[in-house]
């Protein structure tokens, strides 16, 4: 059983306990722990199950590579689920449970699965819960979705109470990686003069230097690492960050980092977590290398570790596998692990060396130590039911008859080192197999490339596939001064430091233990470890013709999720290539995506969230409908009063009052989110003329005219009125949604197709506010505020007049989407509030009532007015709204204009504006379609229109509706029959004219 | 993420700050054209795997069209140019010529 050893552990602080929990129980551990040496401290062997078999599964790694070591963290709303503990910072409080098992990770129901597990080979899903049909839904899905799911997510009512934030960072060079690799990288280039950025995913450097041992400039890896880091702390222009990772790599030099700054220490200030925004000139992938599995049998058992981790525990925690290890290798540098725990003061049985001639220099120091070393052997399976109490081992060249049982708790496996190739590969970065290390290695000659087409990747140290501490730093060395140079800059002539570490002799690729593994070992040596992928598998996969890399993974589930193949992937390719009889490089790799291990969403949404989500765009007047009960709605990023209820009213009763004051006296609207775009030029006449569908070129300064706007494809874009200022100068105002996006529209054929037009546009929407003043009245209120002269000869219906109205500037239109006498004052932005009070004031005497965005709504259907986005989707051409009269024959051509000729526009089978009475006066459902007789291809019932707005009026006391029809206006007085939500009830309406309400204008020419 | 050098204001912008604009150099038909002619004009457009002539708007930045010539499949960036124009220059074709000799001197696909 693993447990804590008296002495050693350089990365712990003995003098100090901290105490933390496991499902429930209570225990301790030292600062500087992660939670999984803690957990292993303690004698917790088992730490979860697996995600399909719900097989027993413990620690296995001691890096972001674990896939075994996954738990839910925290409680509540601080509740994270598939957190690795080999990368979770212990911290005094910390509280851990244990995923995928249920009722208890030492007794669990599912574990049936793996008795099952015969019958639930690769793919068995696709096979099996296809037929029949109906059963998917209440059947198959319940128990899938049961039985499961890697972790639980956090609870529906939960809300992170933590801070987020993301940083921008641009610098010359960033080093990703900070072992001694990444640190010479960065040393060198930092030389140079130029920005360096060195981040380091763990919360400490030097990376695996310091437990392999060797020197460094004749000094110990440590004492080389804290002088560099002194080094490069003194270069002003270099940067360190720990615990930050580089977890995506984009075009162009774009990475994303992703910065742990409080998980290790809960109650620091400031941001939990930080996503870095990162561009750089150069990246320097100093990433390392993740160490193999061997597939034999039971090696996904609690107490079968990776040989690298095994050391790790013992040398950076002080912790022990077990008493008795067993390492089992195809290569020198597992030996390090035989050694390491022997010199513990534990036992080590023996070595089993697959290689047949054994191993180098480490191989005779083990010896030397009275190590049995076993060559050409292997492990043909693996003893114990719930503890390991020994293995069986056997020929690596036969098929797996068992020689001698060696009892042992714990062992160490190695199959050989992959590099960490993710980043080199996000963007596009290739791979070379690399015979020797039975690896994939980045290809320099095919690096991610920046947008001046030069690569902006270098793959530096084990990264680069380069194997002993020597070659190591003399990559980095070499990176570092080719970054330099790429930028112009000039790197120093210091060379690389000499390294010394004992000859290793040559690895052998071992893809299977034994080679000749029957079905029934094969079915039990598993690949990946977090998916359950076993060797049979990929077998079965291959044999059921899934022969691309890619097909097989998404077939047996191979390095998805969050593993990203990063135990998984080599040994899953070289099994593939086996039963396929191709070489390994012919059948390539997966493809790795980021991040390289997740990112918490928390960071990715950062500061974007409640009242930061979006800016929120405010009226000049946003405080008085506040104070005054506005019920808000919001439009686009405005927001705007959907109405204001009064004292015991409901919404319902307060538009009604709302449109009975307006129509019955005086009604008030703050108008300011419409568009209001400047045009103005000799050619800005011109320009309208083909930006709307109407003649604008004609209108007499002074005078208002509605336009219809379209695509090039003629579909209705926006609508609203055109005042001409003077003679260059229009003002052009848009519906609230569509200022940014028509003035948009506006430059981008003014740049791109007329440039040679003179004409300028300015988007004065924020600049001045509107306030509609509206209702029979409103002459009189006008009148009473005093100035511009306001009676029906000087500033008739579709003109405007500047001058002054209570002491303010304003430009006053008489235009109107009510039907009344209406009078929108257009006012710079910094006095609306002024003026708004004195109309407010002023407008007492005939009880003037603020209205909002639902009364605007009811008053202009009640009027036939169309709305952009009620009566248009898209789809819909100024010619189905009965809009005829406000397009042009005149003109030559205007946007839209050809596309509106084409054969399906001018299809008299389209659907077409009408109005709509229900037969009971009810209101009819928004969006509701009228169906006809038969059905589609599909088998829906047919439909000859669709319900486009809808509401009660209170003016008429009956519902009324605008819909599109087929052939509607041609079908005046007929009844279409239209469905419910519930698409059972149907309700009737008549077609008629849309226009409801005072068809003859009486009200607003006055 | 690209980046893009503004021609007009000389920023090189990080993609967020452009919104893109579809393919670059299309002659706009109008009403005089044949239903063959507008189609294209309208909805055809090239799909190359290589060299794309692109309409790109500093919308964050300075607000100005420009076009780029980007490849499509690695991202390499040839050079960007003002959008008052109906062909790219031959500086930037040349660019691409000596970048890139599997396409056509004057490709306009
Ligand atoms: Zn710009």
């Amino acid at each position: 059983m693993s447990t804590r050893l008296a002495t050693g552990g350089r990365l712990i602080d003995r003098s100090r306990q901290v105490s933390f929990t496991f499902d429930g129980t209570t225990l301790r551990g030292h600062p500087g722990d992660t939670l999984a040496s803690a957990l292993l401290a303690s004698g917790r062997t088992l730490v979860g199950r697996s995600f399909k078999y719900h097989r027993p599964r413990g620690v296995i790694a001691s890096g972001a590579e674990e896939p075994n070591a996954l738990v839910g963290l925290g409680q509540g709303d601080r509740f994270e689920p598939n957190a690795r503990a080999t990368t979770t910072e212990l911290f005094d409080g910390l509280q851990a449970a244990s995923q995928n098992c249920w009722p208890s990770l030492d007794y669990d129901v599912g574990a049936v699965n793996a008795a099952l597990s015969r019958f639930l080979p690769a793919g068995f899903y696709y096979k099996m819960f296809i037929h029949p049909r109906a059963f998917w839904k209440h059947v198959y899905e319940p128990f899938i979705r049961h039985s499961a799911g890697l972790g639980r997510a956090p609870a529906v009512e939960a809300r992170d109470p933590d801070r987020y934030e993301h940083f921008h960072h641009h610098t010359d060079v960033l080093v990703v990686g900070g072992g001694v690799a990444g640190l010479q990288a960065a040393k060198t280039a930092g030389e140079s003069g130029l920005r360096v950025l060195l981040v380091e995913q763990t919360g400490h450097w030097g990376g695996r230097a310091p437990v392999d041992g060797g020197t460094i400039d004749g000094k110990t890896p440590e004492d080389w690492i804290g002088d560099t880091l002194q080094a490069l702390d003194n270069m002003p222009n270099v940067t360190l960050r720990l615990r930050l990772q580089g977890a995506g790599l984009y075009d162009h030099g774009y990475v994303l980092g992703y910065e742990r700054l409080a998980d290790h220490a809960p109650d620091a200030p400031g941001p939990r977590h930080r996503l870095w925004r990162i561009r750089a000139g150069r990246i320097v992938t100093a990433t390392g290398a993740i160490e193999r599995p061997l597939p034999f049998a039971g090696n996904d058992r609690p107490g079968v570790m990776l040989a690298s981790a095994v050391r790790d525990y013992i040398v950076n925690w002080g912790v022990s596998a077990g008493d008795r290890l067993v390492v089992v290798t195809n290569n020198d540098d597992a030996y390090r692990t035989a050694l390491a725990h022997h010199r513990a003061g534990l036992t080590v049985p023996a070595v089993l060396d697959a290689r047949p001639e054994g191993g180098g220099a480490l191989m005779a120091e083990a010896q030397a130590a009275g190590i049995r070393v076993l060559t050409g052997r292997g492990i043909a399976q693996v003893n114990g039911t719930r503890a390991l109490t020994g293995v069986e081992i056997c020929a690596q060249a036969g098929e797996g008859t068992p020689l001698e049982t060696i009892a042992c708790d714990a062992v160490a496996m190695s199959g050989g080192w992959s590099p960490v190739v993710h980043l080199w590969s996000h963007c596009g970065g290739k791979l070379v197999w690399d015979e020797a290390a039975a690896a994939f290695r980045p290809d320099p000659d095919r690096a991610p490339i920046g947008q001046d087409g030069a690569s902006n990747v270098i793959a530096a140290g084990a990264a680069n596939g380069q194997g002993d501490l020597s070659s190591i730093l003399k990559d980095a060395e070499k990176a570092g001064k080719t970054a330099a140079r790429d930028l112009g800059g000039t790197p120093s002539d210091a060379s690389a430091p000499d390294a010394e570490q004992p000859a290793e002799a040559p690895l052998a690729p071992v893809w299977m233990m034994p080679q000749g593994a029957p079905h029934a070992l094969r079915a039990k040596a598993f690949l990946d470890f977090q998916n359950d992928v076993k060797v049979s598998d990929v077998h079965l996969a291959a044999q059921e013709g899934f022969e691309s890399v890619e097909h097989t993974k998404r077939y047996t589930t191979l390095g998805m999720a969050t593993d990203q193949g990063k135990m998984s992937n080599i040994n899953g390719l070289a099994v593939l290539s086996r039963a396929l009889n191709a070489p390994i490089p012919q059948v390539g790799t997966t493809t790795f995506r980021p991040p390289y291990t997740p990112v918490s969403m928390g960071a990715i949404a950062g500061e974007a969230r409640g009242p930061l989500f979006q800016p929120i765009r405010r009226t000049p007047l946003h405080d008085w409908h506040e104070t005054h009960g506005a019920k808000w709605e919001p439009v686009g990023q405005w927001r705007r009063p959907y109405c204001y209820p009064r004292a015991g009213e409901d919404k319902h009763a307060a538009v009604a009052r709302e449109i009975d004051a307006t129509r019955g006296s005086l009604g008030l609207l703050d108008a300011s989110t419409l568009g209001k775009i400047v045009v103005k030029g000799p050619d800005a006449g011109r320009f309208l003329d083909m930006l709307y569908t109407n003649m604008m070129s004609t209108l007499k300064p002074g005078r208002c005219r509605y336009g219809l706007m379209c695509s090039e494809n003629g579909f209705l874009i926006d609508d609203g009125v055109v005042a001409r200022l003077d003679d260059d100068t229009f003002l052009c105002h848009t519906t609230t949604g569509g200022a940014d996006r028509i003035h948009a529209h506006m430059e981008d054929w003014l740049q791109t197709e007329w440039w040679d037009w003179k004409v300028y546009t300015a988007n004065l929407t924020e600049q001045f506010a509107q306030i509609a003043v509206v209702g029979p009245n409103a002459r009189k209120l006008l009148e009473k505020l005093g100035g511009i002269d306001v009676s029906a000869e000087t500033l008739p219906f579709m003109a405007f007049a500047e001058g002054q109205l209570a002491g303010h500037p304003v430009r006053v239109f008489r235009i109107s989407f009510s039907g009344e006498l209406s009078y929108e004052i257009a006012v710079p932005a910094g006095q609306a509030r002024a003026l708004w009070d004195r109309i407010v004031d002023a407008g007492a005497e005939w009880q003037i009532t603020p209205y909002g965005t639902e009364a605007l709504h009811v008053m202009r259907a009640e009027k036939g007015f169309i709305m952009i986005g009620d009566e248009t989707d898209g789809t819909v051409i100024p010619q189905d709204l009965g809009l005829d009269w406000a397009i042009s024959k005149k003109k030559d051509d205007y946007l839209g204009k050809r596309a509106q000729a084409r054969s399906h526009m001018t299809d008299p089978d389209r659907w077409k504006l009408v109005g709509l009475k229900t037969l009971d006066g009810s209101v009819l459902p928004d969006g509701a379609y009228a169906v006809t007789e038969g059905t589609n291809v599909n088998g829906q019932r047919n439909t000859e229109g669709r319900v486009t707005s809808s509401y009660h009026s209170p003016t008429l006391g009956h519902g009324i509706a605008m819909g599109l029809a087929h052939r509607g206006p041609e079908r005046m007085g007929e009844v279409l029959t239209f469905m419910r939500d519930d698409g059972k009830t149907a309700i009737e309406a008549r077609i008629v004219d849309p226009v409801f309400f005072d068809p003859e204008g009486a009200k607003q020419n006055v | 993420m690209l980046i893009l050098t503004c021609p007009c204001c000389g920023v090189a912008a990080d993609e967020i700050e452009l919104a893109p604009g579809g393919q670059a150099h299309i002659a706009r038909r109008g009403p005089d054209s044949t239903d063959a002619a507008f189609e294209e004009y309208l909805f055809l457009r090239d799909n190359p795997r290589g060299v794309h002539f692109e309409r790109w708007r500093h919308a964050m930045g300075c607000g100005k069209w420009f076009h780029a010539a980007r490849c499509t499949a690695t991202n390499e960036v040839f050079g960007t140019y003002p959008a008052q124009t109906t062909e790219p220059p031959q500086e930037i074709r040349d660019r691409i010529a000596e970048r890139r000799t599997d396409q056509p001197k004057d490709s306009r696909a």
